[in-house]
């Protein structure tokens, strides 16, 4: 990782939140090694950016990083303890992947409610209200899911970052996908808001996060390929 | 923890209404399966009243596992599955939650629709009132070794044939009691010993089958 560049999304912060590390980390992918002596680090304040050629392991790696998957070896750690192990880690990782968790049947506000409670955040419904009109979804908050197209259901996935009070650790699996300029707009306004509370980011998009992105720092897993 | 039961409960409760065709798909599987019996065997009163109660609990033992394999697999496919174990909750409490709503959603239907499927049969009183009792017992073990059997073989293809493959073996203690207390209650002795090992089996069940399931999710996801 270029280093002036992770200074430079670095942000001044008080209430430090620890620091996501990926330390010498490899992953298989049944008999394919996808990458191996990944060493990456997400500090507080700080955005990354993963890149990659598809099939790489942008996905792979961003599930070690949530703790959802085992690493072949190297290990991933939230200040210093395993992200398995790590207690404190579930209330900060904030994990949207590439399945945006919502269910066809239920509507907008109820999918979104389900994942707030699930999670231990604010799930009222003015603030749910007020999560989905941050992603311009006010409109359609009683529709049921199954009648969105797919940036819409996008933007209701992505919501669940306008419930977020605290700083926290967001792990997005191609944010951008299916959205349109708006969309990526009210996306990267949040992206913002999380970084100046000092939260941090690590995000995967297969297109360089355009004009009103964070500053990100960039992270290629070309060179790590197995 | 209970507020993690309470969300994922609540919202298979809701999802299942959503669908009320598809949620009531095994209790018509179970009376008309019920049904063909005496068309089968013939309509003699002395006859059906001997199988019904295995009758009866073989069909439940099959609605059960038919609407068990879907259980983790949308939650699977949507994420949701992802997104409770990530949650920081016991995954065993999702898994207990997730068994309890199936039982809400299919096993109690079957211990009502129960009654009226044992009048076809020719059951006496007496029977009816035991068959209920067992199936009350028995179809929470059900829901619960379902659980663990659709999160063994989530992901896998045909994995509703090999979930009852795997499962129906382990429901057979249930199948036993359960049909062997109607049978106790008819030849004029006592079910309660049949009762004790029936709730015992659910106490059992209850304890082993979420552990069981969070490990087989955990592994199913990685």
């Amino acid at each position: 990782m270029p280093k002036d560049a992770a200074a430079s999304a670095a942000r001044t912060v008080d209430a430090a939140l620890d620091t996501l590390a990926c330390i010498d980390l490899a992953c298989r992918r049944g008999n394919r090694l996808l990458f191996k002596g990944v060493n990456l680090q997400v500090g507080a304040g700080q955005a990354v950016w993963l890149r990659g050629r598809n099939g790489r392991g942008k996905t792979s790696l961003l599930r070690l990083a949530a703790g959802l998957a085992v690493p072949e070896s190297g290990h991933v750690s939230w200040g210093g303890v395993d992200v398995r192990r790590a207690s404190v880690y579930a209330s900060v990782r904030v994990y949207i992947g590439h399945a945006n968790a919502l269910k066809e049947d239920l509507t907008v506000t109820e999918s979104l409610q389900f994942l707030a409670r699930l999670h231990g955040r604010a799930h009222d419904v003015p603030s749910l209200h007020g999560a989905l009109e941050r992603v311009g979804m006010a409109s359609r908050r009683d529709a049921l899911v199954r009648t969105l197209s797919q940036g819409q259901r996008r933007r209701a996935a992505l919501a669940r970052l306008a419930l977020e009070r605290s700083p926290t650790l967001w792990l997005l699996d191609e944010p951008y996908d299916a959205l349109d300029v708006d969309g990526i707009d009210a996306v990267n306004r949040l992206l913002h808001e999380n970084l100046a509370r000092g939260g941090s980011v690590l995000l995967t998009s297969h297109l360089p996060p355009g004009a009103g992105a964070p500053d990100v720092a960039e992270f290629d897993l070309d060179p790590f390929a197995g | 923890m209970s507020a993690a039961f309470a969300a994922v409960y609540t919202r298979d409760i809701r999802l299942a209404l959503r669908r009320r065709v598809e949620a009531l798909l095994p209790v018509v599987f179970f009376v008309v399966a019920v049904s063909l019996f005496p068309v089968g065997v013939g309509p003699e009163p002395q006859t059906l009243r001997v199988i019904a109660a295995g009758v009866v609990w073989v069909c439940a033992l099959l609605a059960s596992m038919l609407s068990v394999a879907n259980l983790y697999a949308l939650d699977h496919s949507d994420g949701s599955l992802e997104q409770m174990l990530l949650s920081g909750h016991p995954p065993t409490v999702i898994a207990a939650a997730k068994a309890a709503a199936h039982w809400t959603i299919t096993g109690a239907p079957l211990v009502l629709a129960a009654p009226v499927i044992g009048l076809l049969l020719d059951m006496s009183p007496a029977a009816l009132a035991t068959l209920v009792a067992a199936l009350l017992l028995g179809t929470p073990v059900l829901s619960l070794l379902g659980g663990v059997g659709a999160a063994l073989t989530l992901g896998l293809r045909s994995a509703g044939v090999l979930l009852i493959l795997l499962i129906l073996p382990l429901t057979i203690p249930a199948l036993i009691f359960g049909s062997g207390a109607v049978g106790a209650v008819d030849s004029g002795i006592s079910a309660s010993g049949h009762f004790s090992l029936l709730g015992a089996l659910l106490i059992f069940t209850a304890l082993i089958a979420p552990l069981a399931t969070a490990v087989a999710l955990r592994i199913a996801l990685e």
